[in-house]
């Protein structure tokens, strides 16, 4: 949250010395503000007066990183309620609960399948992103024997979810890759806040008694010198998990409240009696306000309705995503049936391609590139007309993938189809509907092999 | 040491209007009248947790997939049948589809929409929301003879359109129904087309908005959005924006591949029937964070599973 220049200037020395080249401590406050001078301009600037600058413009959510490699997981850092206000940034990690009371060989097959799960959406690769493992047997060594089972199995960043004394045990070997050390309670904060610190390790903090008895542990543990720390506040059930964590990114943003500026952990799992019931919960965490989410159930046609959410959610509402531009097939098209064309707005790609896919007609969809405008917007703009279209179809050698050599364009730009006729000899345009929708009827009508 | 954390609460001024369906004789339900975002208790008034609504067709639908169609059996054939099977799974509304009237379904007029709707009226005792085949001309035959069928018992009859919204919101006035105003997913536009409607005469209290539903994966963000939007204009005070919305969800979900698709799918898709349900539920549970007041589904274990979410959220 930027400061505003009076938030600055009560910081300054007030003598107005001129040194900064300004008349008035405040003028110059108000360029800080502005970002047009740094603060470091002013020489009289207490070192108090400087750290609690620079507190107050670190972001109201602390930015955690858990995992070292590639595959890290970077959570927090929000800095909006609603996403249509800017953007949500750092989609929650969906990490998969193992237990080391599980056999040995159970649990590599298991991290195996996770790490190497993905699915293809709009031409993006999606994927879990790392591993619970649970000390459940108590016994220090199991989780050794556990984590050496998913060790190198993807290597998928980790959250340890074990105490003080297991974790003492395992963190000289495992540390490097930066887990998640879970969690800090109120009766092992001491020895998890200095495991943390030795090893360099995000902490998280488990208090289920209340956001300001949360809030008091956060305190004591950053005063440890503690400062990547994930919040538990134990809300496991739909009502308490929407209101706690609106609550806690509320305190964040609104009120800039230091001691819940961290991102939250979710286990959907606990709050849930099966399978769907944890998906529907994991599915509201990933709305609202979720930064890590560990499932405790992993099988695809769950894992895949929930990285289609979560790409949805995060996507940025001012850039839409945009479909590459190429020749899609619908249902099994072919030679003979039917190719459409239209733009790469996702929306609009989505609306055509579903209605071609339930039409009862498998068909063929180029996809022009309008920079992910709509039908009306692009041509409106310049970014689909006829000689963009024409580019397109030779691009991607639609002449070749279908023997019949016509183009159904849609109705919204019927006049394009002289011009269109005439950049491209010997097709044939056909002009369509104007809404997708309408694209079944149209075909029953018009496409008669 | 004792930790101060003071939870901002907000202060709205609006209220989402309170849209009554069914009552004299039938039962009733309400939608609407939140003093704040959805579920948030702790901060004001959600006197009316969301509704699930079934989808019932006036026809036999051909192409629905074999998890969907499996679930209902024969009863698909009647939609008399249909709505009684969808109360005893729970619906708490009967959305009534009359699709055969589309040019390309049937072509059927007002004749078969008034015996459907009768039908189903005398079938069930939840209140109906009817919606035409969506092509302006079979909407407003449709839609007049439905009106008329069941005047008196307050049903919901949609889609009121910006191109055509007059025939059928003068039906709404004769016979004391709700209209629902749809709209291509723009905020602008759903308030434009609440202004229209309220100046032929409807009142607030009768109109359901229909922000157009992108399922998951398929443009679910820009409902989930402008959703969002609508409801925080509606609560920040301008009227014109409070009302109830509505979704049709189970529609938009099981025409995409992944619900559809019995085979030939990636491994990384998983198994066909989860996949679906999940796929239904999913947008659900999105789009009611997002405001929604009444989701129609089509699975009776998404109603069951959605219910019993709506349920949790709102502790009843
Ligand atoms: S240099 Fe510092 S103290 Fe002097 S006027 Fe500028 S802000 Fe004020």
């Amino acid at each position: 949250m930027p400061l505003t220049g009076i938030e600055i200037y009560k910081h300054l020395p007030k003598t107005n010395c001129k040194e900064c080249s300004f008349p008035t401590c405040l003028a110059f406050a108000m360029k800080v503000a502005q970002k047009a001078v740094p603060i470091t301009q002013c020489p009289y600037l207490s070192p108090e007066a400087r750290a609690a600058l620079e507190a107050a413009a670190r972001p109201p959510i602390h930015l955690v990183t858990i995992g070292a490699d590639k595959r890290k997981i970077e959570v927090g850092n929000e800095v909006v309620m609603f996403r249509h206000e800017k953007t949500f940034y750092h989609p929650p990690g969906i990490v998969v609960r193992l237990k080391d009371t599980t056999p040995v060989e159970e649990l590599k097959r298991r991290a195996q399948e996770i790490a190497s799960y993905q699915v293809e959406r709009v031409g993006m690769k999606l994927g879990l992103d790392g591993l619970a493992l649970e000390n459940a047997s108590g016994d220090p060594s199991a989780l050794a024997r556990a984590l050496e089972a998913v060790d190198g199995q993807g290597d998928l960043p980790l959250v340890l979810m074990a105490g003080p004394g297991a974790l003492a045990q395992v963190l000289e070997k495992v540390a490097p890759r930066r887990p998640l050390l879970y969690a800090a309670t109120r009766d092992n904060w001491e020895a998890m806040a200095e495991l943390a610190l030795k090893y360099k390790c995000p902490l998280a903090v488990a208090e289920p008694s209340g956001l300001e008895a949360l809030a008091g542990q956060v305190e004591k543990i950053s005063q440890k010198g503690v400062e990547d720390i994930v919040l538990d506040p134990g809300a496991r059930d739909f009502a308490s998990s929407l209101v706690t964590l609106t609550q806690i990114r509320r305190l964040a943003l609104k009120k800039n409240f230091r001691p819940l500026g961290h991102p939250v952990i979710t286990f959907p799992g606990e709050g849930a009696k099966d399978q769907e019931e944890e998906a529907l919960l994991a599915a509201q965490q990933v709305a609202k306000y979720a930064g890590v989410i560990v499932l405790d159930r992993f099988s695809p046609s769950l894992a895949y309705p929930l990285l289609a959410l979560r790409l949805n959610i995060y996507t940025d509402p001012q850039k839409p995503i945009q479909v590459q531009p190429g020749v899609y097939q619908l249902g099994a098209p072919k030679e003979a049936s039917p190719l459409c064309v239209t733009t790469n707005f996702s929306l609009t790609y989505f609306s055509i391609a579903g209605e071609l896919e339930s039409s009862g007609f498998p068909s063929w969809l180029l996809v022009c590139d309008t920079e992910g405008l709509s039908v009306l917007t692009a041509w409106a703009a310049g970014k689909f007309d006829a000689a963009r279209i024409a580019k397109t179809v030779k691009e991607f050698k639609a002449g070749e993938t279908v023997s019949h050599h016509s183009l159904i364009l849609p109705g919204k730009v019927a006049v394009l189809k002289g011009e269109l006729e005439e950049e491209l000899p010997g097709w044939q345009v056909l002009v369509g509907p104007p809404e997708a929708m309408d694209i079944g009827g149209f075909l029953k009508q018009h496409w008669k092999n | 040491m004792a930790v101060v954390a003071e939870v901002p609460v907000e202060k709205w001024v609006g209220q989402v209007h309170e849209v009554r369906l069914g009552g004299n004789g039938r039962r009733e339900v309400v939608v609407g009248g939140e003093t704040t975002l959805p579920f948030l208790r702790f901060e004001g008034a959600l006197p009316h947790p969301p509704v699930v609504a079934i989808e019932v067709r006036d026809r036999e639908p051909r192409d629905w997939p074999a998890p969907l169609s499996g679930a209902w059996g024969d009863a698909l054939k009647d939609p008399g049948a249909w709505a009684k099977k969808a109360t005893q799974f729970g619906a708490e509304i009967i959305c009534l589809r009359l699709a055969s009237a589309h040019p390309e379904e049937g072509d059927t007029g007002a004749d078969q929409a008034r015996r459907v709707v009768e039908t189903v009226l005398g079938a069930v005792d939840l209140p109906l929301i009817i919606l035409g085949p969506e092509v302006p001309a079979k909407d407003n035959e449709v839609l007049v003879a439905a009106s008329e069928v069941a005047r008196g018992q307050r049903v919901a009859l949609g889609p009121c359109v910006e191109k055509n919204y007059r025939t059928i919101a003068a039906a709404c006035l004769a016979d004391g129904h709700v209209a629902i105003a749809k709209t291509p997913i723009e905020i602008n536009l759903a308030k434009q087309l609440n202004i229209l409607l309220l100046d032929l005469g409807l009142s607030p209290d009768q109109v359901l908005v229909d922000p157009s539903t992108g399922a998951l994966g398929y443009g679910l963000e820009y409902s989930y959005s402008v959703m969002e939007r609508l409801r925080l204009a509606g609560l920040t005070g301008d009227k014109m924006t409070a009302m109830p919305m509505f979704n049709t969800v189970g529609e938009e979900t099981w025409r995409q591949k992944e619900s559809r698709a019995a085979g030939g799918m990636p491994p990384s898709w998983g198994e066909w029937e989860e996949r679906a349900l999940l796929w239904e539920e999913i947008t659900a549970i999105g789009l009611l964070h997002a405001g929604s007041d009444i989701v129609v589904l089509r699975h009776p274990r998404s109603v069951e599973k959605v219910k019993r979410a709506i349920q949790a959220l709102s502790g009843k």
